[in-house]
């Protein structure tokens, strides 16, 4: 039934993760495909709801069980887990693949010290003592920069600053050297200073255990500074996909467009207006039938009405550059480098 | 050694004043408590006209001559003034006091509660004697509850939903809503006395007397008691379970590899729990106090019987000393909560 495995390390085809409500089948992601390789960066984009969690969560296994009906395939390593056993994808989780989550502060056990749930994630997949899981943990907590971190490890997260947590809850992921991170919206919750500095320390990491990373987040700017290349999630499905050079410096998709003139930048003059992107994201269970974007798109009257009566196919403009659009090429590099780029650039 | 304690582990010194202060807060909490039960049975009586006189006549009976209750009055020191009144009482309790009662003297030894106006009786001996009764029945059914309360709980959170939940929660609305003395009567007609199965009201032993009879005649009352918190605390413990469950750390608990059972228990139990201990130390303390309902239906000796029957017979010197002795369990109930929730959550500021 499933296809051979890929050669690449991670691989997801066609993967569509729906939860049927009283209201009707929420489409949270729909047909999404990538790769990722070992040591490289993913960065997937988009506004909230637009699949970017579920999907993570989705690889992680961690809607198994649970009200999801899951299809298509995801290849981690040259293994399928989709339809792997909800317990052989748990004796995956927290060794071969680890996530980071957005508030470490909820996302950490009030109860517990910080080291010990560090123990407790190397001792699921480490048969060892509690004593040298503790020196494990100590040895973690001081890589990820925390100082102090043989009087730090009996800390509870309460006591820490939400920039040392989220350097705690890193040290937890990595304490068993996954080969996969997830990094969920690593540093929205912390203040801007930190935020840099969290970076900075993921990309250390990820080069020095040469894993596979993929950042999720709302913020394009965070990606600009990490990825090689870059997912755009809209409405359950990848708008567009490339090199993070593709996306920022020839974006063919006006949901990109719209992300890219919203995103404040200090090299604009402060009277300059931002572009937002009008509307909100789609409703997941009725979603907007041809182009989802098309509602909320300035150029859906340029696509000869196909816009809204068929779903655009995701198309190779050129070199894994892909976009999910209606608007004929020539067409849209012009309005980028006619209409959006010049506004954005405007003195 | 205060300086040297590691970050996250408050020093010795922090917990032991920590205690202290509850403890003390504890004891002034107790003397209100009594202050203010003694301005109800003497003070408001007074202000609606009741007459040391008319107190005492209580105490000689109902054709008592004059000179009899101008006897008493003397003796029980009835005419002092309300604040001499109550600090003599105050000092019996932790003191004792020497009353003379009619021709012989009557030694109250502390803690004195004075005398049941219906027997004459000092009011300690007979709350000591009814504690065992009273306990067994509360700690029994506390177990039973606890026990089954939580553990339903977390299986209906679990199988939310599922015919196991619901038929569990129905049950459970049952509980809280039909009143002890109707299950409790219920249960005595159908497994005392038409099935014969467990002796029926007022057949409680003492454990040290017969320990089997002890056991079979408190099955029912310890049922029926636990029936109406198990109920609450299955409610309780589903609720807090369905929100944890839903808590941003139980995803990290998955995430890192841990088995199910192992996120249920270490993981949601320990959160779900904290504020159920909570509930669990009060409730416990004001059954302590007297479960009056349900040593009132299986005529249980207890101390919640005494107060009733105190009630009833007008009784006021017993009412006011089963009224401190509930006060203090609940106050001791409180307490211990307190000091069990600072080691239970470290969030839990000491200082």
């Amino acid at each position: 039934m499933t296809s051979p495995a890929p050669e690449a390390f991670l691989e997801l085809r066609d993967l569509r993760i729906h939860f049927p409500t009283e209201d009707g089948l929420v489409k949270s992601v729909d047909g999404l495909s990538y790769k990722l390789e070992r040591g490289k960066t993913l960065g997937i984009v988009g506004e909230s709801g637009s699949g970017k969690s579920v999907t993570s969560l989705g690889i992680l296994g961690l809607h198994k069980g649970g009200r999801a009906k899951i299809s298509g395939e995801i290849w981690l390593d040259g293994e399928e887990l989709v339809g792997a056993s909800a317990d052989h994808v748990r004796t995956l989780r927290g060794k071969k693949m680890a996530m980071i989550f957005q508030d470490p502060l909820s996302a950490m056990h009030p109860y517990y010290s910080v080291g010990a749930q560090i123990v407790e994630a190397y001792r699921i997949h480490h048969k060892v003592s509690k004593a040298v899981a503790r020196k494990h943990a100590i040895d973690m907590l001081g890589r990820v920069g925390i100082p102090q971190p043989d009087r730090r490890v009996d800390d509870f997260p309460h006591q820490f600053s939400g920039g040392m947590r989220q350097r705690a809850m890193i040290a937890m992921a990595l304490s068993c050297d996954p080969e996969l991170l997830i990094a969920d919206e690593p540093t929205t919750a912390l203040d801007v200073t930190v935020q840099a500095q969290i970076l900075d320390l993921m990309t250390d990491l990820q080069r020095e255990f040469n894993s596979a990373l993929i950042i999720i987040t709302h913020d394009l700017g965070v990606v600009a500074e990490l990825s090689d290349d870059i997912l755009v999630m809209y409405g359950g499905k990848c708008v567009e996909y490339g090199s993070a050079e593709d996306i920022f410096y020839r974006p063919e998709h006006p949901y990109t467009w719209g992300l890219l003139g919203s995103m404040p930048r200090l090299d604009r003059e402060p009277t300059e207006r931002l572009l937002p992107i009008k509307g909100t994201p789609p409703s997941l269970i009725n979603v907007p039938s041809g182009c989802a974007f098309n509602p909320r798109c300035v150029y859906a009257d340029r696509t000869e009405g196909k816009s809204t009566s068929q779903v655009p196919e995701l198309l190779e403009t050129e070199g894994g550059h892909l976009v999910r659009c209606h608007l004929p090429r020539t067409e849209r590099r012009s309005i980028w480098d006619n209409e959006i780029k010049p506004m954005m650039e405007s003195t | 050694m205060p300086g040297s304690d590691p970050p996250g582990h408050p020093g010795r010194t922090i917990v032991v004043a920590f205690i202290v202060r509850r403890v003390i807060a504890a004891v002034l909490m107790l003397a209100v408590v009594s202050m203010a039960t003694f301005a109800i049975f003497f003070l408001i009586p007074r202000a609606l006209g009741q007459t040391p006189e008319g107190m005492a006549s209580r105490y000689v009976g109902r054709d008592a001559t004059p000179e009899a209750i101008q006897g008493a009055v003397k003796r029980l020191h009835l005419d002092d003034p309300l604040i001499v009144q109550y600090g003599r009482f105050a000092k019996g309790i932790v003191a004792g006091e020497d009353y003379s009662l009619g021709p012989k003297k009557a030694e109250c030894p502390a803690p004195c509660f004075g005398f049941s106006f219906n027997n004459n009786q000092p009011v300690w001996p007979t709350l000591v004697d009814r504690l065992p009764a009273t306990l067994s029945l509360a700690l029994g059914a506390a177990v039973l509850w606890l026990v089954t309360g939580v553990s339903i709980g977390v299986v209906s959170a679990l199988k939310r939903g599922s015919v196991l939940d619901r038929a569990a929660m129905t049950v459970a609305l049952a509980g809280v809503s039909l009143p002890i003395y109707f299950t409790g009567l219920v249960s005595l007609s159908v497994f005392a006395y038409t099935l014969g199965i467990f002796p029926g009201g007022g057949s409680y032993t003492p454990i040290t007397e017969n320990p089997v009879m002890w056991f079979q005649a408190l099955v029912l009352p310890w049922i029926t008691l636990a029936f109406l918190y198990a109920a609450l605390y299955a409610r309780l413990t589903r609720a807090g379970m369905l929100e944890t469950m839903g808590e941003d750390y139980i995803r990290t608990a998955r995430a890192k590899g841990l088995k199910e059972s192992t996120v249920v228990t270490k993981h949601a139990l320990r959160a779900t729990l904290t504020p159920i201990l909570t509930i669990f130390g009060l409730d416990l303390g004001l059954l302590l106090g007297g479960a009056v309902l349900t040593e009132s239906t299986f005529s249980i000796q207890g101390v919640g019987k005494l107060v009733i029957d105190a009630i009833r017979g007008n009784d006021l010197p017993v009412v006011l000393g089963v009224t401190l002795f509930a006060a203090f369990f609940i106050v001791l109930a409180n307490l211990i909560v307190d000091i069990l929730y600072a080691v239970v959550d470290p969030r839990v500021r000491l200082s």
